[in-house]
């Protein structure tokens, strides 16, 4: 195989650093709030740059190949792994919703609505990796039982979470992928999580930012953080059987 | 004003003036031609890197996109009657938004060497006359945010430009969302957001701009 292209180098993506680190964090909050937007943003520029560089480190999570940077692989591995989402984010709906837990109508009509939503990006996910040529991953085997048996508060708060995680991950992905087919689907998918993530941490009452990371309707203020596969697949983890 | 038939009338309302041409031909995203789903898609991308103007051009669109949004919550904050508790709130936190998107873009322009688009003489309407008045004309603002931004994204050449738009764009759909649930609207009404067409937009908004 060709070597890596050179406009893809290998490196630790300093949005990804900001994302696990509490001290980066702090550091780019004070930014934020010290030399304003215009600062923040060349932060955010500098970082995001560097977000393009790092397949290493996020196709390593998956034991993807991505030092095949001309072929395809990359956007099929992308692509399964947004799939891999979907199908968790797809049967935690499913399962709520079976579970009876929900009674309030309202609630039960957006968790029905955002479940449909998941289906139809798996769906599209589905067909996306066929038109790639690859092969769509299976759905995961979920283990969503600890958390329904929690109740009511706990599921909706988990789904606010992971929907936050959802649009982390496929923004997170948006400057990995080569195709500007896929690169548009994923942007129409990326904003429709991030409408269920508003939507449900705001049922919840966290409130525009919640206490951690991934809580809130808009927890990074104007401009949203991603994360790479590593941190994503970590925090999803609790949810796959093994 | 003239109505004509546009996917957003509230839109199409409101007067933009002084626009630079290239931030206009960029701007033509404001109304039409929505595309669903994957199958939509390709050929939208093609017509889009056809017609796109360069990096310059869509971050100048998306800066008077921005204007307008921090214009517009900016007047609500002191126009609209009734605005309370959990709404006032809501609309103070998008303008902030609106506003640190003006500022990073305006910054954006000028790290690509271009210059920033003016901001944009305006004009909302009856927009501010009822809170349901101005909830209609904020959805149809932030979901047309949310369009606009994917749509030019496939057409965006520098990675950095691509990973700001994709940062702004996410932050434009929880408003969507916010906005739409006090609307008593869902917040997520299709699975994939509407994908606008430049061109085509550019015919439906060109008789509500001022020449």
């Amino acid at each position: 195989m060709p070597e890596q292209t050179t406009d893809h180098p290998r490196e630790e993506s300093a949005l990804d650093e900001l994302a696990r680190d509490d001290s980066s964090r702090k550091r780019f909050l004070r930014t934020l709030g010290g030399a304003g937007a215009v600062g923040a943003f060349g932060v955010l520029l500098a970082a995001c740059g560097d977000d393009d560089k790092k397949d290493e480190t996020t196709g390593g999570a998956s034991g993807d190949t991505t030092t095949t940077s001309a072929s395809a692989g990359g956007d099929v591995d992308i692509v399964n792994y947004a799939l891999t989402l979907e199908f968790l984010e797809a049967d935690f709906y499913k399962q709520v919703i079976a579970s009876g837990l929900v009674k309030d109508p309202k609630v039960a009509e957006l968790a029905k609505s955002i479940g449909q939503n998941e289906e139809e990006h798996v769906a599209a996910l589905t067909a996306a990796v066929e038109q790639l040529g690859g092969t769509p991953v299976a759905a995961p085997k979920t283990n969503f039982q600890p958390t329904l048996d929690k109740g009511l508060e706990t599921v909706l708060m988990t789904a606010a979470t992971v929907e936050n995680l959802g649009a982390a991950a496929y923004f997170g992905q948006a400057g990995r992928i080569k195709s500007k087919e896929i690169l548009a689907a994923a942007l129409s998918i990326h904003t429709v999580e991030a409408r269920h993530a508003a939507a449900l941490n705001q049922l919840v009452g966290r409130g525009f930012k919640g206490k951690g990371p991934l809580e809130g309707s808009l927890p990074d203020g104007a401009f949203a953080k991603p994360l790479d596969m590593k941190a994503v697949l970590a925090q999803a983890k609790p949810f796959i059987a093994a | 004003m003239q109505t004509n038939s546009t996917a957003a009338p509230e839109l199409a309302a409101i007067k933009v003036e002084g626009l630079t041409r290239s931030a206009f031909l960029v701007r033509g995203t404001l109304a039409a031609g929505a595309a669903y789903g994957l199958g939509a898609v390709g050929p939208y991308v093609s017509r889009a890197m056809a017609q796109a103007g360069g990096d310059i051009d869509i971050v100048n669109f998306a800066l008077t996109l921005e204007y307008l949004e921090a214009a517009f919550y900016q007047e609500a904050a002191t126009k609209v009657q009734g605005l309370d508790g959990e709404l006032a709130k809501l609309v103070k936190e998008i303008g902030t938004n609106e506003q640190e998107h003006v500022d990073a873009l305006s910054a954006a322009a000028k790290q690509l060497g271009g210059t920033p688009a003016p901001k944009p003489a305006v004009d909302f309407g009856q927009s501010f006359a009822s809170k349901d008045a101005f909830l209609k004309t904020a959805v149809t603002f932030e979901d047309t945010g949310v369009s606009a931004y994917n749509g030019a994204a496939p057409a965006i050449k520098s990675p950095d430009i691509l990973a700001a738009a994709g940062s702004i764009v996410q932050i434009e759909a929880r408003h969507a969302a916010l906005v739409r649930l006090q609307a008593g609207e869902s917040p997520a009404p299709d699975a994939f957001d509407k994908v606008l067409d430049m061109p085509a937009v550019l015919e439906a908004v060109k008789p509500f701009i001022k020449a």
